[in-house]
């Protein structure tokens, strides 16, 4: 029981760090009604501007403050000199264009920062939580999340920004009718999930450790928590990401061994999304013919 | 003749041969009065980009040479590529150098998978593949692969130094294993198996393997403690070591702590896990660690913190791979300094077969190099190591040959 | 086909046939990698260009069909030529299977069903429980087939010959199928698949078989890859191969035959041509690379080429 206790809170623990990267996908779905593959990349490269902060003795808050805002700045600029020219593009044309992202910020990240390893600070203490079964910061960065689920549910539901956010991605031509300018939502959405990335990232570095591979594999992980939640649903996309964290490894301890437990989660979740297509907490969508 | 002692005659003659041959030039293709060009693939992208660090140590060590003077008056020509850990993309890289670039032969070619993609190629082609840089154990074949041979010493070796170990110091130790699903992780678990013999099955309580692409190992580690060993085999690469220490010590899990020889770098791993996590930690090492501050003031790595800052100096102090391609740079310098104005690729691995208690000085005291026309295994033997919170102090003999 | 189309198919098809006697052995090689990936390709693109399925995991399918073609030769001593016909069938059959729960899931859930098998393939391949059979880590070597009744060239250039020879086949195959009914109803599907549904077109069974079909070409591909590399590893079938072929049918031209073609040079090529212009970060040329493509040529290779063909025509017709 212990043992299963244990790996419970492990899960929740890299549950946390598949919710944070899922709530920027969903964020940018939200926006743009595509999922970004290169959402990982961003947030490792703006992790790696946050350490080389640290690194020029910035101290932690205002180095993550000013890494937020960078990021921020990077996803609107890269919305709209990358992505606006194949905005009208087919859809997999712009999922190249994602594709060529992912491996453009992969590969710099690693030419300037080369692939070796490097430690990243947390600004949790160091002695564990809730006895010996998980870390200050994971749970510090568990919380992270939650705030920035609470702060994008506010943004969203509360603010007239938010709603026209919201409009500007499900109807684009009834938003331009109304006078907001979609063009300037998208790089908004683009930016805030950026910076949520960037805030997902160097909550997970202090875990995995910074290099340029950090989010590869917790990128499939996001993805299958995002849908899993609702793509359109924050809360459920962390709900999404807890929920295979702990999926992952109550089935690596005590079902299938490790070998194949990634294969097996994927099926499982593939499973819930041929019975319930539109993931746990999701709308669905009725289409009129 | 029968064709598998062809190579060793070959190789016979040529050594007969030899003396009289050693004043007069001798070219295969990739060799003239001016260059050697030396070719190779390292993995600069993909799941494993870390390693590509010692393509470029290597490039930058033939640089100093040659501005040294270079080999017999020969500059080293460096070709380097990319094979992204993938063997489709080794075959068509080695094709490039070995058909097209028309190298001498193929040094340090990384991986086991890339190499075994390469191993009859070049053995048919008749081309060195000279210490890949990989620690499985099919490289010492010198009677079905001639053409191949390996440097450091291999896995299986040093997972048979652990058991040893385990059995004289503590033969009712319960083990738990994490290991590395692929080859790499493979080869230390089936050596390290070997070395517990008949009493592998009883001592062995848990094995649990992790993918290159797993964010983290926590949830193997946390299995690891609650199945009881009091013993731990770690079989990681160094992110994944510096998780596996961290999370162990966490935990408070406090096995006796066998870390394999590739996570051990003070730089890349321990510090990254925290140094007084890492106390008591025993491994193995052939070279000197960078970061190691006994070696704060020793000539030889001195010497190479000097050649960092000048000709790699985007290079990572704290990488030990950066020390492990400087190193094995020095033995291929040795070998072509030995083979003198006969370069052909039949003398190549000659003189790779015929080192003698060679040290380059960034190896560990008494650690030589041995090979012969049936020994092609240049490095056998190792040191143990325990870390004490501050460096990794050698204790006992030098185990191997 | 009117004569003037056939013109230059025939050229090309003379041009391959020359190019073996023509170029070096590493060339042979790396052309006939180009028509193993042309007729992966073609696959992916009977799928998701003309049928509107993505698949993030068509890697997966190259990889099944590499290893049948390993196991057969190195386990059963079956010649190399006979493993194409086994790893087809496998392919269509798991191709097939995997369509039909895929059925339910559009966009983005079909594109992570497709992405979780193509990542989790190369875990499968390295399970203890078969490495009897695939090798495990350690993968199977196979040896490169010599060319028959001695006939007076190598074997690289027998296999680019034979490599040929069945691209041929599969793509006249492709291209019978697409212009027929069976093609009109995949890409119907594609564009209007409630109205499809309406009108009586069987949408479960087409999609399905799509499925099965592409994964047929593709697997068709892998063994003829793996002949060529004499080697197959899971390493060599990790979730960026999949990813790799998306990026060549879209560069290529999705829903075109030849964009298949065009998409393979692309993908053979442009990496070593990007890792000559920088060491430092090549496939960060690469993106640049693949960005300038899409840019472009939004329509993919085939679709700027039809335009220009377009274009020159009407010059042509004005100008009379």
């Amino acid at each position: 029981m212990d043992a299963f206790l244990h790996q419970v809170l492990a899960g929740l623990a890299t549950g946390g760090i598949y919710a944070s990267l899922a709530l920027a996908l969903v964020m940018i779905y939200q926006a743009t009604h595509l999922v970004n593959f290169a959402q990982g990349e961003l947030a490792m490269f703006a992790t790696y501007i946050a350490w080389s902060l640290i690194n020029a003795g910035v101290p932690y808050w205002p180095a993550f403050f000013l890494t937020v805002i960078f990021a921020f700045v990077l996803g609107v600029v890269i919305e709209r000199v990358i992505i606006r020219p194949v905005e009208k593009a087919p859809v997999l044309v712009v999922v190249v264009v994602f594709i060529a992202l992912l491996v453009i910020l992969n590969s710099v990240a690693g030419w300037i920062y080369s692939y070796t390893i490097k430690t990243f600070p947390s600004p949790f203490p160091a002695e564990p939580v809730f006895g010996k079964y998980m870390s200050a910061h994971e749970a510090g960065a568990i919380g992270v999340t939650l705030v920035v689920l609470l702060l994008l549910y506010a943004f969203f539901r509360f603010t007239p920004l938010g709603l026209a956010m919201r409009a500007a991605a499900q109807n684009p031509e009834s938003a331009r009718l109304v006078g907001i300018r979609v063009g300037w939502m998208l790089a908004l959405g683009w930016g805030l999930a950026a910076a949520i990335g960037g805030v997902a990232g160097m909550m997970v570095a202090p875990i995995v450790y910074l290099d340029p591979n950090m989010m590869g594999g917790v990128l499939l992980y996001a993805f299958a928590a995002a849908l899993v939640g609702g793509i359109d649903n924050p809360g459920g996309a962390v709900l999404g990401g807890f929920m295979v964290g702990v999926l992952e490894n109550v089935l690596g301890a005590f079902v299938i061994g490790n070998e194949l437990k990634l294969a097996v989660a994927l099926v499982l979740i593939i499973g819930v999304l041929v019975v319930k297509p539109s993931g746990f907490f999701g709308k669905v969508f009725v289409t009129r013919v | 003749m029968t064709p598998k002692l062809v190579p060793i005659a070959a190789l016979l003659a040529a050594a007969l041969a030899s003396p009289a041959a050693f004043a007069q030039k001798k070219y295969d293709p990739g060799a003239n009065d001016k260059e050697i060009r030396v070719g190779n693939t390292n993995p600069y992208s993909g799941p494993a980009s870390a390693y590509g660090t010692i393509g470029k140590s290597i490039g930058a060590y033939f640089k100093m040479v040659n501005d040294q003077g270079g080999i017999n008056g020969r500059k080293v020509v460096w070709i380097s590529y990319d094979d992204g850990y993938s063997p489709p993309k080794t075959v068509e890289m080695a094709r490039k150098l070995v058909e097209q670039d028309q190298v001498l032969f193929l040094f340090q070619t990384l991986g086991t998978p890339s190499n075994t993609a390469i191993h009859k190629y070049m053995n048919a082609k008749k081309v060195p593949q000279a210490f890949v840089a990989t620690g499985a154990t099919k490289w010492n074949d010198p009677r079905n692969f001639p053409w191949t041979m390996g440097w450091q010493p291999n896995y299986q070796t040093e997972g048979r130094i652990y058991a040893e170990h385990i059995l004289k110091n503590n033969p009712k130790a319960k083990i738990g294993i994490l290991y590395q699903n692929d080859d790499y992780g493979k080869d230390y678990l089936n050596g390290f198996k070997d070395g517990l013999g008949a009493k592998a099955a009883s001592m062995i309580v848990k094995e649990v393997s992790y993918e290159v692409t797993d964010p983290t190992v926590d949830s193997q580690i946390v299995q690891l403690q609650a199945s009881g060993a009091d013993t731990f085999f770690n079989i990681t690469t160094p992110k994944f070591s510096a998780q596996a220490i961290r999370k162990a010590y966490d935990t408070g899990w406090k096995p006796t702590h066998y870390l394999n020889n590739v996570g051990a770098s003070v730089g890349a791993a321990l510090k990254p896990a925290g140094l007084e996590k890492s106390v008591g930690l025993i491994s193995t090492a052939y070279y000197k660690d960078p970061l190691d501050p006994q070696w704060k003031d020793d000539p030889s790595v001195k010497a190479w913190e000097a050649f960092m800052k000048k000709y790699y100096p985007e290079g990572n102090l704290a990488d030990q791979s950066n020390m492990y391609g400087y190193t094995v740079a020095q033995t291929l310098h040795q070998v072509l300094k030995q083979a003198g104005n006969n370069l052909t690729r039949a003398n190549i691995m000659k003189q790779a077969a015929s080192l003698k208690d060679y040290r380059p000085e960034t190896m560990l005291p008494g650690i030589r190099m041995n090979t012969s026309f049936n020994d092609y295994a240049p490095i056998e033997s190792e040191q143990l190591i325990r870390f004490d919170g501050q460096q990794w102090q050698r204790f006992g003999p030098i185990i191997g040959k | 086909m009117t004569r003037r189309q056939l013109i230059p198919i025939a050229g090309l098809l003379l041009a391959a046939c020359a190019l073996p006697l023509l170029v070096s052995d590493y060339r042979v090689f790396q052309f006939n990698l180009v028509l193993v990936y042309a007729i992966a390709l073609l696959g992916l693109n009977l799928l998701t260009g003309y049928n509107g399925q993505i698949s993030l995991g068509h890697g997966a399918f190259y990889a099944i069909g590499a290893y049948c073609a390993a196991i057969l030769m190195d386990k059963y001593g079956v010649p190399y030529w006979a493993t194409l016909p086994v790893a087809g069938a496998v392919c269509l059959l798991v191709g097939f299977l995997f369509g039909l729960p895929a059925l339910r899931l559009e966009g983005l859930y079909l594109a992570l069903a497709t992405f979780a098998l193509g990542v989790s393939l190369p875990s499968l391949l390295k399970y203890h429980h078969l490495e009897k059979w695939t090798g495990g880590v350690q993968g199977i070597v196979i040896t490169k087939p010599e060319p028959p009744f001695g006939l007076p060239i190598n074997a690289d250039q027998w296999l680019y010959y034979f490599t040929l020879a069945v691209a041929i086949v599969m793509f006249l195959l492709a291209w019978n199928l697409l212009r027929g009914r069976v093609g009109r109803a995949l890409v119907a599907i594609r564009d209007n698949h409630i109205a499809t549904e309406v009108m009586g077109v069987n949408n479960a069974m087409y999609k399905s078989l799509a499925f099965g079909v592409s994964a047929m070409y593709t697997g068709v591909a892998g063994a003829l890859g793996a002949i060529a590399i004499q080697y197959v590893a899971p390493d060599s079938f990790n979730i960026f191969l999949s990813i790799v072929f998306l990026v060549g049918i879209v560069v290529g031209g999705l829903a075109s035959i030849s964009g298949a073609i065009y998409g393979a040079l692309f993908i053979q090529f442009v990496p070593n041509i990007a890792d000559e212009i920088s060491k430092a970060a090549p496939w960060a040329i690469f993106g640049i690379f693949l960005i300038g493509f899409v840019y472009l040529m939004p329509m993919g290779v085939a679709g700027a080429v039809r335009m220009a063909v377009a274009r020159l025509q009407r010059k042509a017709q004005n100008g009379k």
